[in-house]
């Protein structure tokens, strides 16, 4: 296996307290750490006759993308918009269609870049379903310790990685470690999965969907679980989720996504003040009020996301889009170049004052002003 | 569209529609008895939406079934008393039984593609129920089915009746199988999570079409959720449950806005709604109880921050506070109401 | 503060499910399910009779008589009589065990290796492998399994050796397909895009992972064929197309004595009693262990 020649590799030590400067880091505070160009992911639709392609979904449709150190880039989206797809991709789970990843500085694949074995000593994932994530026949920290022994770590050193690493999540590794996962709740599950995605010492985690089967009070406990886990280990997260109030809590960025695309990205803030993208709104306002006075009267969208093999033409929010104009129809708004962590972008016509759009330069309406905003300060 | 049974069976509006008292659930195997719920009791008014808010293994699910008896029959033990509009369902016949399900109570689940029968289509499955109920011919069950698919709102509802559950998305299904719920007008209507697989911008379609049409009906509903803020928009009463027992009740602004169990004032501080980033989010410690094994007394006694060594004596009895909201906790009285619902609600 | 409420997650120690290990759980379920016991416990018996054969049979179980010919059940010291050539019933059926055993055991134990290897490939690998495999397996499917078991041992001729070899071949393709089926469900699951994604080899997950999760099914489908074989190797037998006389055989044994059923129709029934009792204890074990391994249920 071809490894870059910078790249000394040895097993994982652990445990490494990481120092303010991570040694690890090589391109600067400044450089991304994950920079995605382009990607595409189509899945073949197969039937009729002789299992012959008679279509694509188009799952993941060019996505250009950069998540900054020590950052927390939320991802939203409803299903089927191509998230979990995307961090598939990141992974190398599954081979793209086209395009670019660059981690910290270093392509991954080609000639002189990063192997995927590299990559995903670097990148790790928690996976959704905290039930098919772990062997039914393998002890917990079996299952934790999987990934040192696979790389080469000695035994005693992935011993006590394990050790400590239950302990950090919050299961007393004499009480846990030798449990089957059936043996515990789903929020422990889910601990253990963190566990073992952080047993490789990784700098940036995906977490798809991670605390979206758990119940509200382990949710709580998990999500506190993960920003501790991110300040020691000096992490950067890519959060999957449909839900808005934990992405809200939890990421610095939020991108937006929509049948494959990105249709808006920027700093947490500015999205949730100040929604460019029609669909944005929707999904803001598609978050109920813990206030039974304040209940919704009117839907912010109707009908379901339509159907990813045939998407509409042109913007492919346009159907469900109250302000969509003919030129939404036939032409693609663009949603701009930038990678700069502090600018805010969205794939709307509206949201670029010379596209020609009715209402362009406006931000779209707010269906039910007061009730969903909440004050949010940058911490 | 008249039914024999639930126009019959209809109380007027000021006895309760569904009476449970005491009721106990546990499932037995050969080597353990799982109590999963522990001495229930409520009251659902004709017309009135009660929410069942619990976390999972809080007994709400079983609870709600048990009012179908639909929970296997081998397995189960139930004990205590269920009243719907005055029939006995723990000694219906079979029968009675199969006729009162559909007519005087329906029930939607929380994925309708397993509720669903993949190989007949959408109109085939709502005229089924229709004519097993009122004996209608094919045609007219089939204008019936149609008819109830408008009422659901679904669009282009003459292609979707001869479609088959594949065919639809996921919140087109569920508007199937409310449709389907709805095909003799019940008088109670279950639902079961039936939003939570749903995205969000679809969760709150169907969450307007159900209340609309729950008042359009005059029907009960007892919605079984483990989301408060999905409760807040639809529920008249909330009953909060835990490990089994009900440990609050009440309207529900009462409940979300002045509650005053610990485990409730738990699961509100622990929402995100609102939380200020980078701020650690209160929770409540540890994980719900074994229920093969519950501890003594108040069984949110071992996570609870307020507890004292009586908590483990007894299960609280209910205290009153106000008519019709009701606390089991034997430290309601001993101090002020500790939670401020605008620390969660600094919203408006 | 932060760490106080990240960290800990202690259970009151009455809340804690019980800590068990897979086989501890197995025993556990077992050990309270008597029929499974029961049979089990024949099986040890009949295994025990077989392996010390020599030991426990009270003659030579080819020693011919011409005066004791088809003796009843308890004539003399014949405990269970004897057959149409005088030799003892009850040595007889000990011997006949032992090679009946083999014929059940033996193909299958080989099959489930080379079928479950061919079948975990199939499923890890997917695609045309997968195709091929499987088209392949599905031919020799199509048959029913005693025209194939007859066939094959009748194109190579009789003997124990051919028998065996036809009876492996026959249970080839079922444990295949099992062993693909369930390496195909695991494969999915996203422990093994886990593993994957830490940087494991395929042949590291196959072992680790799949292989772990698809012994107990594969187990217990062996072990119901067991019984199967052992059925089948009787009636190659019978054909006169596995074990060869003088050698006892339950299935040989049922053969040669079926002229003699007006005779002693007791004496003659035995063989076939010993091949229900052993392929339905098989059977039973086989079921209880299904049901014992399921541990999460």
């Amino acid at each position: 296996m071809s490894r870059a020649p910078r790249r000394k590799s040895t097993a994982p030590e652990w445990p490494k307290p990481v120092p303010p400067g991570d040694t690890r880091d090589r391109g600067g505070q400044a450089q991304p750490m994950l920079l995605v160009e382009n990607l595409r992911k189509y899945f073949a639709i197969r039937g009729g006759l002789l299992n012959r392609k008679i279509g694509d979904v188009k799952a993941v449709d060019g996505i250009t993308f950069a998540v900054f150190k020590g950052e927390t880039l939320g991802i939203v989206g409803e299903s089927g918009c191509g998230k979990s797809t995307l961090a598939r991709l990141l992974m190398g789970l599954i081979p793209a269609e086209g395009g670019k990843i660059v981690f910290d500085g270093d392509p991954v694949g080609g000639p002189s870049g990063l192997t995927l074995r590299e990559l995903r000593r670097n990148l790790q994932m928690v996976f959704q379903d905290s039930d098919s994530s772990l062997n039914p026949r393998l002890p917990i920290e079996e299952s934790v310790a999987y990934g040192p022994r696979v790389q080469g770590a000695t035994r005693d050193a992935t011993k006590k990685t394990t050790q400590d690493l239950l302990q950090r999540v919050g299961l007393r590794p004499d009480l846990f470690g030798g449990r089957y996962p059936h043996e515990l709740s789903g929020g422990q599950k889910q601990r253990v999965n963190i566990a073992r995605a952080l047993a490789l010492n990784p700098r940036m985690l995906i977490l798809d969907e991670a605390v979206s089967a758990l119940d509200k009070s382990i949710e709580a406990q998990v999500l506190n679980l993960l920003r501790y886990l991110k300040r020691h280990f000096n992490l950067t997260y890519i959060f999957i989720s449909h839900d808005l109030n934990v992405v809200q809590y939890i990421a610095d960025r939020v991108m937006v996504m929509y049948l494959g695309e990105v249709v808006e990205i920027g700093p947490s803030e500015s999205i949730y003040h100040q929604a460019r993208h029609p669909y944005t709104r929707a999904l803001l306002d598609s978050r109920l009020a813990l206030d039974p006075a304040d209940r919704v009267e009117t839907a912010p969208l109707t009908g379901d996301p339509p159907n990813p093999i045939q998407p509409p033409s042109g913007c492919r929010f346009r159907t469900r889009c109250e302000f969509a104009e003919d030129m939404c129809a036939t032409t693609a708004p663009a949603l701009g170049e930038s990678l700069d962590r502090a600018s805010h972008r969205a794939a709307c016509h509206m949201a670029n004052p010379a596209s020609g759009h009715k209402r362009a330069g406006q931000l779209p309406s707010v269906a039910r002003p007061a009730a969903m905003m909440y004050s949010v300060e940058a911490s | 569209m008249s039914d024999p049974v639930s126009a019959s069976a209809i109380p007027d509006r000021t006895t309760p529609l569904v009476a449970v008292r005491d009721l106990s659930v546990s499932f037995v195997s050969r080597d353990e008895t799982v109590r999963a719920v522990n001495g229930v009791s409520f009251d659902v008014m004709p017309g009135e939406a009660l929410c069942i808010i619990g976390e999972s293994g809080s007994g709400k699910t079983v609870t709600m079934r048990s009012l179908m008896r639909l929970l296997p029959k081998h397995r189960s033990v139930i004990e205590g008393g269920i009243s719907v509009a005055g029939n006995d369902i723990q000694a219906l016949d079979e029968r009675r039984l199969s006729q009162l399900r559909g007519s005087l109570m329906a029930m939607i689940f929380q994925e309708p593609m397993t509720a669903l029968d993949p190989v007949y289509t959408i109109g085939e499955q709502i005229a089924e129920v229709v004519r097993r109920h009122t004996h209608a011919t094919r045609p007219a069950a089939m204008a019936r089915a149609l008819e109830l698919l408008q009422l659901v709102k679904v669009p282009s509802p003459e292609r979707r009746l001869k479609a088959y559950p594949h065919e639809l998305s996921g919140g087109m299904r569920q508007r199937a199988m409310i449709a389907i719920a709805l095909a003799c007008q019940p008088a109670l209507l279950l639902a079961d999570e039936p939003t939570t697989a749903l995205d969000a911008t679809v969760q709150i379609q169907v969450l307007i079409l159900l209340r609309k049409l729950q008042k359009e009906f005059g029907m009960a509903l007892i919605f079984v959720t483990h989301d408060l803020s999905v409760a807040a928009q639809i529920a008249d009463r909330v009953a909060v449950m835990y490990a089994g027992r009900m440990v609050e009740q009440g309207s529900v602004r009462e409940v979300l806005l002045n509650p005053r169990h610990p485990y409730t004032i738990g699961m509100l501080s622990s929402t995100l709604h609102g939380r200020v980033r980078g701020q650690d989010i209160e929770t409540i410690p540890g994980s719900p109880p074994d229920l093969r094994a519950l501890p003594p007394g108040c069984s949110f006694a071992p996570r609870c921050s307020r507890a004292i060594e009586s908590c483990s004596a007894a299960v609280p009895a209910p205290i009153v506070l106000s008519p019709g909201h009701d606390v089991r906790c034997i430290r309601t009285q001993d101090q002020p109401a500790p939670f401020s619902p605008a620390s969660t609600l600094a919203v408006s | 503060m932060s760490l106080a409420t990240a960290t800990p997650d202690i259970i009151p120690a009455t809340a804690a499910p019980r800590r068990r290990g897979y086989w501890r759980a197995l025993w556990h379920k077992l050990r309270y399910d008597y029929v499974t016991l029961f049979f089990l416990t024949i099986i040890v018996l009949i295994f025990a009779a077989a392996i010390f054969a020599p030991l426990v049979a009270p003659f030579d179980p080819n020693k011919t008589s011409m005066v004791y010919r088809l003796k009843p059940i308890g004539y003399r010291h014949f405990f269970l009589g004897t057959d149409e050539l005088g030799r003892d019933m009850l040595s007889r059926l000990i011997y006949g065990g032992r090679m009946s055993l083999m014929m059940g055991f033996v193909p299958v134990v080989i099959a489930t290796c080379v079928g479950g290897f061919f079948g975990v490939v199939a499923g890890f690998t997917g695609g045309w492998v997968n195709m091929l495999i499987m088209r392949i397996m599905d031919v020799f499917y199509a048959f029913p399994s005693v025209l194939l078991a007859v066939a094959i041992s009748g194109t190579l001729g009789g003997g124990v050796g051919n028998g065996l070899i036809a009876l492996t071949l026959v249970f080839i393709p079922p444990l295949c397909r099992v062993a693909e089926a369930a390496t195909t469900q695991i494969r999915t699951r996203d422990f093994v895009e886990a593993a994957r994604a830490s940087g494991a080899s395929n042949l590291s997950i196959i072992f680790f992972h799949i292989l772990r999760n698809i012994v107990a099914p594969v187990l217990v489908y062996a072990s119901s064929l067991i019984s199967v074989s052992i059925l089948l190797a009787s009636g190659l037998s019978f054909l006169g197309l596995g074990v060869e006389p003088p050698t006892a055989d339950w299935g040989l044994m049922l053969s040669t004595l079926r002229q003699s059923i007006y005779v002693q129709p007791l004496i003659c029934a035995m063989p076939g009693a010993a091949i229900f009792i052993a392929s339905l204890s098989f059977n039973l074990v086989s079921d209880g262990l299904r049901q014992a391994m399921d541990v999460r249920a």
